[in-house]
């Protein structure tokens, strides 16, 4: 057996010396993707909330005010070319942009934009709530966005800074579809969902050709778009979850981008002819939380020795190279707020030091959640080894991501390493997350990170994020999120560890592909082949 | 009708009463099955809602599909009613796609077909020589290689040799098309009639597509093959062997009659019930769909639709594909049984 192993690895070795690689290639109006797009649940606007299809409706749909392809970091004119805000009359009010058709032909009107927005409310599909936030019910929406000729008039309910109501309406679920088309698709009072997951009804700069679930998603140019038609003709992103695979399709030119390889795959590409990896800052942090109804976890002493038990520089120079970089506020660098201290090093003997002085009796024995995929398994196992030695032992629970955050969601986990991304670019997305608590009750159920870990915030910290999120003054408002990231370092259950890196590998000719921090900025409109 | 002593008996002919048996026996084991299934996937410790609406969803939208799917109700109500849809052959929809269930099995399961028949057939042509040889030419070389095809065949992890397998010849040779079922020129160019590409290709008149295609299912077909020929060819080795020591193969050769005779005339003529039961277990089994080789291949069938949907608690989904799943097996028993009674007289 050994001999024919042996024979066998000689001849694949002889082969692989015997022949180049066979290089074929895409057409040049065309870009092929490999990509794992199995976890998309819908591509309905209204619903979708998977980073896939995000990537999907941010291609396909626009909204009034966006981060566009040009600089994701930048909020600009969309669908509207102007607004004014009347912080006093909380109104918003947007002129329409003129000569916008949907892929149907239809012209964009102030109704689509009404029209669009109540849906998503009167869908209450999961997205729904970042509208909401504005104070919009079904029975009040009629009232709180009119429209008049070419103008659209948005009222919220609320103390929120403008910049806070404008990145609402930049969000996902605030594209505007083609509410003519898309009701005379409606089936059983649906509002067209079903027709939606199967077409698209958007401004955008490509429309939907073909999707199959968990294997392909077809996206034809469209020519008529308001900033010009894409280079590609279409965009083909073929189902592929292996990044092994995409690799060998990467180098044998057969497609254009491989999205979801790995560190080691990646590494592999090292020197490969005609291919090169282009690497883009996401939103996403990753950290390590605990629960308040786990009594051993409740001494902020075992919060403030475990900020000092992660080998934050070693885990992120050596197997998180490439995919995370240090970070340790909520919200991610590079964003206008974000807090780019990082006062924590790996420092075991401080972190023991910090636990007798507080007379923390060690060892504490607890589990911790973690989602079982390859790079989250591997960060806990270097977690887990880093925080034995300040006396915090970690029993791992790898579980599927469904498990883990039923889990979650329950409050029953101990300890849990997971990540979180922001719902919209503005930082009360996260603020919310890390630093609010309105009531915690085990029936006042909240997605927020504080809730799911029983953690009530300090009353000023609460007051402060509500105080931040009605802000009417730019630089003041950023300068209050900054304080609310110092204070979560300092008092939080969290351990902010990393914020995500994303590396795409792509041919060579390939030019212009836009990544931006979360799956709303990933644009191909402006990709060409040289 | 009652018979002569008046006893009142009901007397079916035998085809009827075969006929009555065969469809009960068919429910029960359904019934059996769907039940198994759905409480499987409500003891999981996944909830369902969450891989719909996500993590984040607000407790209203949480609400509202926890009443749309009726988890307020009890098991057996739930149960009850999904058996009464699937009677209207209603599977659903997916919960992780939107979908109606029974559409995307439509579109899954010919995939599995087409790759699981050229698999089998590959394990078929190739299976069962190797081990009728094997048999007849013990301890030779031949037998050698054939033990060691099938050591390798059950102890190599699919997995590895699907990436050598793409690695040599479709990366560094070129031979084969690579992951997916055709190459992104000819993605939808043939109108789908029977879901198998080949078979549609053919139907069209349009051999680009289908050489592209032969070429994109030759690796994974090759693969899932050998793993069946691996299975076969011990097999069928095992049952020849037993033959060939039995005193009719003696008698045979004592009465000069020729080797080549001696083998697949009669020691290989009844080693057919045998085999035919092997041959429809691996069938089975690569109809089930192999989760690695679709992963590795990108091949769009049941298995990893199946797999995808379990670990995400899409019950429908799952309790769709285990009802075809099922009936597969099902259908395959039956078809043996038929053949069974055309080979073995014995058995009519």
């Amino acid at each position: 057996m050994k001999q024919f192993k042996l024979t066998m690895t000689a001849g694949l070795l002889a082969s692989a010396l015997a022949f180049t690689p066979v290089v074929a290639a895409t057409p040049d109006n065309i870009l092929v993707v490999a990509q794992n797009i199995d976890d998309i649940v819908t591509i309905d606007p209204a619903s979708a909330y998977e980073f896939s299809s995000g990537e999907y409706v941010a291609n396909t749909y626009d909204t009034l005010v966006r981060y566009d392809a040009t600089d994701t970091t930048v909020l600009a004119p969309a669908l509207a070319t102007d607004w004014s805000v009347d912080a006093d009359a909380k109104t918003v009010t947007f002129t329409l942009r003129e000569g916008v058709t949907f892929h149907s032909g239809n012209p964009l009107r102030g109704e689509d934009v009404v029209g669009s927005w109540t849906r998503v409310v009167a869908l209450d599909k999961a997205p729904s709530f970042i509208l909401t936030q504005l104070g919009w019910t079904n029975d009040n929406i009629a009232d709180m966005v009119t429209t008049e000729g070419n103008t659209v008039t948005v009222r919220y309910e609320g103390d929120f800074a403008p910049s806070f109501v404008l990145n609402v309406l930049a969000a996902r679920p605030a594209s505007i579809v083609d509410m003519e088309t898309v009701m005379a698709n409606e089936v059983d009072g649906d509002m067209g969902h079903a027709w939606m997951n199967k077409n698209s009804a958007g401004t955008g700069p490509f429309s939907l050709q073909t999707y199959r679930p968990a294997d392909i998603l077809s996206l034809s140019a469209n020519p008529d778009y308001y900033q010009g038609a894409p280079k590609m003709e279409r965009v083909v992103i073929q189902h592929n979850p292996e990044g092994a695979t995409q690799r060998l399709q990467l180098e044998a030119g057969d497609i254009d981008m491989a999205k979801n390889l790995d560190p080691g795959q990646i590494a592999g590409l090292e020197g490969a002819e005609g291919v090169r990896v282009e690497t883009f800052p996401q939103a996403a942090v990753h950290w390590v939380s605990f629960n308040q109804k786990v009594d051993a976890l409740t001494d902020p002493a075992v919060w403030e020795a475990a900020r000092y038990l992660v080998d934050y520089n070693g885990m992120a120079d050596g197997m998180l190279k490439g995919q995370m970089e240090v970070h340790q506020a909520f919200w991610p660098e590079g964003f206008p707020g974000a807090l780019t201290d990082t006062p924590f090093s790996y420092d075991p003997e401080k972190a023991k030091q910090i636990l007798a002085d507080a007379g923390v009796e060690t060892p504490i024995n607890v589990t911790m959640d973690v989602i079982s995929a390859p790079t989250f398994v591997e960060m806990a196992q270097a977690i887990q080894a880093s925080f034995a030695e300040g006396g915090i032992n970690l029993e791992i629970i790898a579980g599927t991501g469904a498990q883990v955050i039923t889990k979650y969601r329950a409050r029953t986990h101990e300890a849990m390493l997971l990540y979180w991304g922001p719902d919209f670019m503005d930082p009360h997305s996260n603020a919310k997350a890390f630093a609010f608590n309105k009531d915690n009750s085990d029936d006042k159920y909240a997605s927020t990170t504080t809730w799911r870990n029983a953690w009530m915030p300090p009353a000023e910290m609460n007051a402060k994020t509500m105080a931040a999120l009605g802000e009417q003054d730019a630089e003041k408002r950023l300068d209050m999120y900054m304080e609310l990231q110092k204070e979560t370092q300092a008092e939080a259950p969290f351990v902010i560890m990393f914020q995500a890196i994303k590396q795409v590998a792509m041919r060579k000719n390939v030019k212009g592909f836009v990544n931006g921090a979360t799956s709303d900025y990933v644009f191909y409109r402006l990709v060409e082949k040289e | 009708m009652t018979d002569n002593n008046g006893e009142g008996r009901l007397s079916l002919p035998p085809w009827i009463k075969t006929t009555v048996l065969t469809i009960g026996s068919i429910a029960v084991t359904m019934l059996g099955l769907l039940f198994i299934t759905f409480i499987i996937g409500r003891v999981m410790p996944i909830d369902p809602v969450l891989a719909i609406v996500g993590e984040r969803a607000s407790q209203s939208t949480y609400d509202a599909v926890y009443l749309e799917l009726g988890l307020d109700k009890p098991l057996v109500v739930q149960f009850l009613y999904y058996l009464w849809d699937v009677l209207h052959l209603d599977f659903g929809t997916s919960l992780l796609n939107a979908r109606p269930v029974s559409e995307d099995i439509a579109r899954v399961f010919p995939a599995t077909l087409e790759l699981a028949t050229l698999g089998i057939f590959i394990g078929i042509v190739l299976g069962v020589p190797l081990g009728v040889l094997a048999a007849v030419r013990k301890g030779s070389w031949i037998d050698q290689i054939a033990r060691v095809l099938a050591l390798v065949g059950y102890s190599m992890p699919i997995f590895w040799l699907g990436l050598m397998g793409l690695l040599i010849f479709y990366g560094i040779l070129g031979w084969v098309g690579g992951p997916g079922r055709v190459g992104i020129f000819y993605v939808d160019v043939v109108p789908s009639v029977t879901g198998l590409i080949l078979v549609d290709a053919a139907i069209d008149g349009n051999w680009n597509v289908f050489k592209d295609a032969f070429s994109h299912i030759i690796l994974p077909a090759s693969l899932l093959g050998y793993f069946s020929l691996a299975y076969i060819s011990r097999m069928t080795r095992s049952f020849m062997l037993e033959q060939l020591s039995a005193e009719y193969v003696t008698t045979a050769r004592v009465k000069g009659m020729s080797e080549w005779d001696v083998v697949w005339k009669h020691a290989f003529k009844n080693i057919r019930v045998q085999l035919i039961t092997v041959i429809a277990l691996s069938y089975a089994n690569l109809l089930e769909g192999s989760v690695l080789t679709e992963i590795i291949f990108s091949w769009p069938g049941i298995g990893s639709y199946i797999t995808t949907a379990l670990l995400s608690a899409d019950m429908n989904a799952v309790l769709g594909g285990t009802v075809v799943v099922g009936l597969i097996f099902i259908l395959l028993n039956i078809f043996s049984d038929l053949l069974y009674k055309v080979f073995d007289p014995r058995a009519r």
